[in-house]
């Protein structure tokens, strides 16, 4: 996959159609949203309607579960990103990705950063990299005097960050974020949201949040999404727009009902 | 599923604004009725008026804190917050108006009251409609009501020019004249505020802020003509 000229266009990410699979289960159906450049980008919704599917199938990670397919499209810098000349590994190292439960490498702090960089054929000064990618993801005053020490020794907050630095050093465009604060205190969580506004300036990023105060505070656009019928589970995104539409006057009244605490 | 303590804090809270709202309808009619018959006494309304506005936006406060009101829930919310600062302001119109009865001393008034007690119905009638279509959230009273706010200023234009007679034909009444004048602008100014109140309804419900119509723009225009 080739970096193509449209780089400079709005929209990093759309989906068009976009219907997945796993097996004959469709979890997600029909979404068409554009995910827009340098700007923040929140998931939210009801626990089973396919946040994390949907965010997923942004860097093709849904393929490590055999039975999962997509219909539809979803185009990357005016590409198809999954047409079948395209490497996946490619599309992660693009599109990095950061989990709920901070995953640390068992390796030292400095490997952590550097392991995933050699892997893809980083040839520059290494040591450069780490120190760039630790100030990047606000780590760097923490742990700058013990980076041979074990990452897993950092607490969980620094652990998260460490894991941003780390999806960081491979120099991605997006990074996608599945409730990467659940697990931390709110200092932490304040923390990891201030990072994601520095972030954002030279990244785009979507996260997937059960947290409506974090989608709240720390996004620009919001996607809701919900179970499309009644006893069908297949989940869909009912509303799109920006974040202080979404939860000040929504359109969609399941959106205001889920805003506003009144579950279905 | 419905959070039913928070559904009752915010019934609480209209209730409580319903309260605020017939304390300054009294004061308003109170005070007129007190400058119609010259019976200067001193009322502590307006003191409980302000203790009451106090009361409903600390609870407000907390209900924010607390409950993280989103979409309709911080719309009605912050909307309120300006509803009872409203009222508050109506309340001290009719606080302005009994300090000009304490100030007219045992000067007689310059002429019977005919349309100053008018305007003051005609006030208290849109107020209590204006609340009861906020509680309701009744958009189409909300957008109907502030239509009526030109018959207050048809009255005022009324009191105005009548006034000005007397100011005309004998300069000595200017001071006596004044008075009648002032209350009458403080009456005028509350179906301002009144209309205020309906386009917070409005948005409480839409989602859409917008304003109705400028009563200012209206009297200046009449003046002209």
């Amino acid at each position: 996959m080739t970096k193509s000229n449209t780089d400079e266009t709005e929209y990093v990410l759309e989906t068009k159609d976009l219907n997945i699979f796993y097996g004959d289960f469709m979890a997600v159906t029909n979404v068409n949203m554009k995910v827009q450049r340098n700007k923040i980008t929140a998931i939210i919704g009801p626990s089973g309607c396919g946040k994390s599917t949907l965010l997923r199938a942004f860097n093709r990670m849904n393929e490590l579960v055999p039975s999962s397919r997509i219909e539809g499209e979803i185009i990357f810098q005016g590409q198809n990103l999954y047409a079948p000349e395209v490497d996946p590994v490619e599309v992660r190292h693009r599109i990095g990705m950061v989990f709920q439960k901070p995953n640390p490498f068992p390796k030292s702090i400095y490997d952590n950063i550097a392991w995933g960089a050699r892997i893809h054929g980083f040839k520059g000064d290494m040591d450069e990299l780490v120190v760039y990618s630790l100030k990047q993801a606000a780590l760097w005053d923490e742990v700058k005097d013990i980076l041979d020490q074990s990452g897993l020794a950092l607490s969980g907050g620094q652990q998260q960050r460490l894991c941003i630095a780390r999806a960081l050093a491979v120099q991605p465009e997006v990074i996608l974020m599945d409730e990467p604060a659940s697990a931390l205190d709110p200092i932490a969580t304040l923390k990891i949201e201030e990072l994601m506004q520095d972030l954002k300036k030279n990244y785009t990023i979507v996260i997937v949040t059960h947290n409506m105060q974090q989608a709240a505070r720390a996004s620009d656009y919001t996607a809701m999404m919900m179970l499309d019928k009644e006893g069908v589970r297949t989940g869909t995104v009912i509303e799109f727009d920006e974040t202080n539409v979404i939860f000040t006057r929504p359109k969609d009244k399941r959106t205001e009902d889920y805003v506003t605490g009144r579950f279905g | 599923m419905i959070r039913k303590t928070f559904e009752n804090e915010l019934q609480q809270v209209k209730d409580d604004v319903l309260v605020l709202g017939s304390m300054v309808e009294q004061a308003i009619l109170d005070t007129v009725d007190a400058l119609k018959k010259r019976d200067v006494k001193a009322s502590e309304t307006d003191r409980e008026i302000n203790k009451k506005r106090f009361e409903i936006e600390n609870q407000l406060m907390i209900l924010i804190a607390t409950q993280q009101p989103m979409a309709h829930d911080l719309r009605l919310l912050a909307s309120t917050m300006e509803i009872i600062s409203e009222l508050e302001r109506m309340g001290d119109y009719a606080k302005g108006i009994a300090n000009i009865n304490i100030r007219m001393g045992d000067q007689p008034l310059l002429k019977p009251l005919i349309d100053v007690p008018r305007m003051a119905q005609k006030d208290v009638d849109m107020l209590h409609r204006a609340l009861t279509a906020f509680v309701e959230e009744d958009v189409e009273a909300a957008k109907a009501i502030p239509v009526e706010d030109d018959e207050v200023d048809a009255l005022y234009n009324q009191v105005y020019r009548e006034l000005m007679t007397f100011v005309i034909a004998d300069p000595k009444t200017m001071e006596r004249a004044n008075w009648l004048l002032w209350v009458a602008h403080n009456l005028e100014r509350v179906a301002d505020r009144v209309t205020n109140i309906c386009e917070r309804t409005i948005f409480i419900v839409t989602g859409e802020m917008s304003e109705i119509k400028n009563s200012d723009d209206e009297f200046w225009k009449q003046q002209k003509a």
